[in-house]
């Protein structure tokens, strides 16, 4: 009886993983490109918009995560109250369709900070290659924007 | 779309006349000098670095002179002070500083010395501090520090290294030399690990007192006077009150400064242009009565300093086209909408030599794809307005800054267009706003579709705008090798993939694969199949042969054509990196759904609303920056990497005019050319 009725249970845990896995890959992303930005404007405080815009990059995935999340909450009715009746395999779908932005951004996020980090340093020295230091950050985040874009498919297309 | 025509720019001319015509050129600003010359016998280089550091420290003093008045008369700037530019100023008033140059120094080195000795008084204003400071233990002492007596007492004015009450003193003294009892013990002050005293006793017992007392630990005090302490204080505070009354006149004379500022700075850029041109002066190679120098002149520009030089001066003007080997600077030269995008292009790379620029076809791309990731139409609104204020109120705004502002500007409007496309007006404010406090939900109907809705749809598009505009840069690698007449290479890499890339398309597009995707079945007529069959095959087998041309052995050349067909899966990476499209246009409208339903969330009365303003202005202001980075990186990405990485490469140098080098004013309009 309480096995029947998991299934929105799941499918908050797959919300709750795509906020929060995304989320702390995107707090520890941007945490290592800050303390790169921190080093730059002690040096040279004229930098700061510049630095401040490289250590934002690692945030979106943290953004993506709470978006999956935002569209599988209304998707199960748990926000506008009255939780949708759902069996535990629509539960568990939901999850899996959670899975790929929480861990891609989880991951990329990371990774995203400590290239943005990289970046920083170009921005230190040669200030006027903004643009291509900006490009290498962005090359991580794609992987991102892949699993947020599947994960947006495969939760809009499950039926509850 | 262009890349500005340059020419090859030699003149020869009379040695006398060299500084004029360097200050003719500075003047018009249209010549980037190419001073990489040998020496020879006849040509030298003369040597001009002590009257260019004279300069350049003229320069710098003028420009600590403004820091000066800078700390004491601060000047007030708005927050958004740093887009106002260099103040324009006529050729005239900068001429009158040439003259009043010396009486602008004397004001320059008088601000200086003012701030010299505004610092050496504080220096001795903190050193009577300190003073006043070490005088405080004694400070009830009534006899002077260097009291030693009268002609039957001796005194002891000193410390001892413990602390101690007088008892203790007094019993230390007794310990140390029983005989000793007529001598009175007085502890002035104490404090943490020393006793402050004063000791009195006949003439005669002297010596043994100070064998005692050395005994516990006395010592003469470092700081000695003839003053009683509470005198001397009161002297050196009367000395720091009279520096402070110095200090407040030099400030005030240095405020009544306040009005040069701008003559100092005009004089400072004076400085700083006349230093540059000495610079120059010292890389040109002369003879003994002529010099020569070589550079780079924009062929609309030519002619007109042609004119102008041969009119004033006695010379030869020789004008060429740029040899082959030789990589002309690069300027670009674009209508006001595509020019608004050429730091986009140039954060790039500058086209290199034999490219083409890219700006105006990227232009129009980037306008495209900004507006569709950010798609919200009120931030477009707040966009464009925003930017289009800045652009009024700062007229002199560097030009680099004015042209990403007005960028902006542009996307800003790209962006209003299609938030009015998908219905996305603050996300779905209008929708939560009649809810909350009309009852009835009233939608704004989207003039396309809502995307959150039907993602799949504008999925499908987002690929097919991608897929627009990789076929775009490939047509302009096509385009360029026509334009060198590289017939054969044009027909393998270009034409050869655009036919495979169609024939897969049309393979593709009938699938059951793209039905599932797309949700809808698209029937081609079988001769269209069929002719996507040829293309797709004729084409594959067309790269495979061709690709490898250069290769004579057979085997090798069919090896690396096949390799090549490999970066379809290139193509198919490409095509799937524009569904960002999508996914940035999606968060910010679902982002900006969820600053709305927290808002909501409150309820109606007073403070609910109160609160839903609050969250809304702090929510839809975060949401509009993140996302507006977001689609300037990404945006930027898509045209760096798939489009630019189909046929542009960059490198090119960018046209660097000898110029009047100015730091504060601006003494001409920026260089038209």
């Amino acid at each position: 009886m309480i096995l029947q009725n998991l299934g929105i249970v799941y499918a908050l845990l797959g919300a709750a993983l795509a906020v929060f896995l995304a989320g702390s890959g995107s707090a520890i992303g941007v945490g290592i490109a800050g303390r790169a930005a921190a080093g730059v404007v002690t040096e040279d405080p004229s930098k700061f918009a510049k630095v401040l815009i490289m250590q934002l990059l690692p945030g979106t995935q943290g953004i993506y995560g709470l978006l999956v999340g935002f569209i599988t909450l209304s998707k199960v009715g748990l926000l506008g109250g009255g939780a949708a009746e759902l069996d535990v395999q629509t539960g568990l779908l939901i999850l899996s369709a959670c899975l790929p932005i929480a861990v891609a951004g989880l991951i990329s996020a990371i990774a995203q900070g400590k290239t943005a980090a990289a970046s920083i340093g170009i921005v230190a020295k040669k200030p006027e290659q903004f643009g291509k230091a900006m490009l290498f950050p962005a090359m991580v985040e794609t992987y991102a924007i892949l699993a947020l874009l599947i994960s947006i498919l495969a939760v809009s297309a499950i039926q509850v | 779309m262009a890349v500005l025509q340059m020419q090859r720019i030699s003149i020869c001319a009379l040695k006398e006349n060299r500084k004029q015509i360097l200050e003719l050129l500075q003047q018009e600003g249209v010549v980037e000098l190419d001073m990489d010359m040998e020496e020879d016998e006849v040509f030298r280089k003369s040597d001009t670095i002590s009257s260019r550091g004279i300069f350049e420290k003229n320069a710098a003093t003028l420009d600590h002179a403004l820091e000066i008045l800078q700390t004491y008369v601060p000047e007030k700037k708005g927050m958004l002070s740093s887009l106002e530019g260099k103040t324009p100023v006529d050729y005239d008033s900068y001429s009158n500083i040439v003259e009043k140059q010396e009486a602008v120094m004397a004001q320059a080195h008088r601000l200086t010395s003012l701030a010299k000795e505004i610092a050496e008084n504080k220096a001795n204003i903190l050193k009577r501090q300190n003073q006043i400071e070490a005088l405080e233990p004694w400070k009830n002492l009534d006899v002077p520090m260097n009291f030693a007596g009268t002609k039957k007492a001796t005194a002891f004015v000193g410390t001892i290294s413990s602390v101690m009450t007088q008892e203790q003193i007094h019993e230390g003294i007794v310990q140390a030399d029983p005989k000793l009892d007529a001598f009175d013990v007085n502890v002035i002050s104490e404090d943490k690990d020393q006793t402050y005293v004063c000791i009195l006793c006949g003439v005669k017992d002297a010596p043994a007192l100070e064998e005692a007392l050395r005994g516990i630990g006395f010592a003469r005090p470092a700081q000695t006077g003839g003053m009683i302490p509470r005198e001397r204080q009161e002297r050196l505070e009367q000395k720091i009150a009279v520096l402070e009354q110095k200090n407040e006149e030099l400030e005030k004379e240095i405020a009544g400064y306040e009005n040069t500022r701008e003559d100092l700075r005009l004089a400072s850029d004076y400085y700083r242009t006349r230093a540059s041109k000495y610079e120059v002066l010292g890389k040109l190679l002369q003879s003994k009565k002529t010099f020569v120098l070589n550079g780079y002149v924009p062929t609309r520009a030519a002619a007109g300093l042609e004119k102008k030089l041969n009119e004033n001066f006695t010379l030869s003007v020789e004008i060429s086209e740029v040899p082959e080997e030789d990589e002309a600077p690069i300027l670009l030269q674009n209508n006001t909408f595509s020019a608004s995008f050429e730091g986009v292009a140039a954060s790039f790379g500058l086209p290199g030599k034999g490219e083409i620029d890219p700006t105006t076809i990227m232009s129009f791309f980037y306008f495209f794809f900004f507006g569709l990731m950010l798609s919200d139409a009120a931030y477009g609104l707040i966009v464009t307005v925003a930017c289009f204020i800045v652009l009024k109120k700062f007229p002199n705004m560097e030009l680099g800054m004015k042209k990403s502002i007005r960028m902006f500007m542009y996307c800003g409007i790209s962006t209003l267009f299609w938030g009015i496309m998908f219905g996305g007006y603050f996300g779905d404010i209008v929708n939560v706003v009649t809810r909350l406090y009309f009852g009835n939900e009233v939608t704004v109907p989207a003039l396309w579709f809502v995307p959150l809705n039907d993602p799949m749809k504008l999925l499908i598009w987002s690929m097919g705008f991608g897929l627009i505009h990789l076929f775009v840069g490939l047509g302009m690698k096509g385009y360029m090798l026509i334009r060198d007449k590289k017939y054969l290479d044009f027909f393998c890499d270009v034409v050869l993939w655009f036919v495979f890339l169609i024939g897969l398309l049309m393979l593709l597009i009938p699938s059951s694969l793209f039905a599932s995707i797309a949700q809808m079945t698209i029937v081609f007529p079988p001769f269209l199949n069929l002719l996507a069959k040829v293309f797709a095959i004729g084409g594959a087998v067309g790269i495979c042969l061709m690709s490898g041309r250069d290769n004579k052995n057979w085997g090798l050349r069919i090896a690396l054509g096949a390799y090549d067909l490999y970066n379809t899966t290139g193509w198919l990476s490409d095509v799937l990196s524009y569904s960002r499209l999508l996914a940035l246009g999606l968060a910010t409208g679902v982002i900006a759904s969820v600053v709305n339903q927290m808002g909501s969330m409150i309820g109606q009365g007073v403070i609910g609303t109160i609160l839903f303003i609050i969250i809304f202005i702090f929510g839809h202001t975060l949401n509009l920056a993140i996302n507006l980075l977001g689609a300037y990186v990404h945006t930027n990405r898509l045209q760096f990497v798939e489009f630019f990485g189909k046929f542009y490469e960059g490198g090119g140098h960018e046209f660097t005019p000898f110029t009047t080098n100015t730091k504060y004013v601006n003494i001409k309009e920026e260089i038209k050319l």
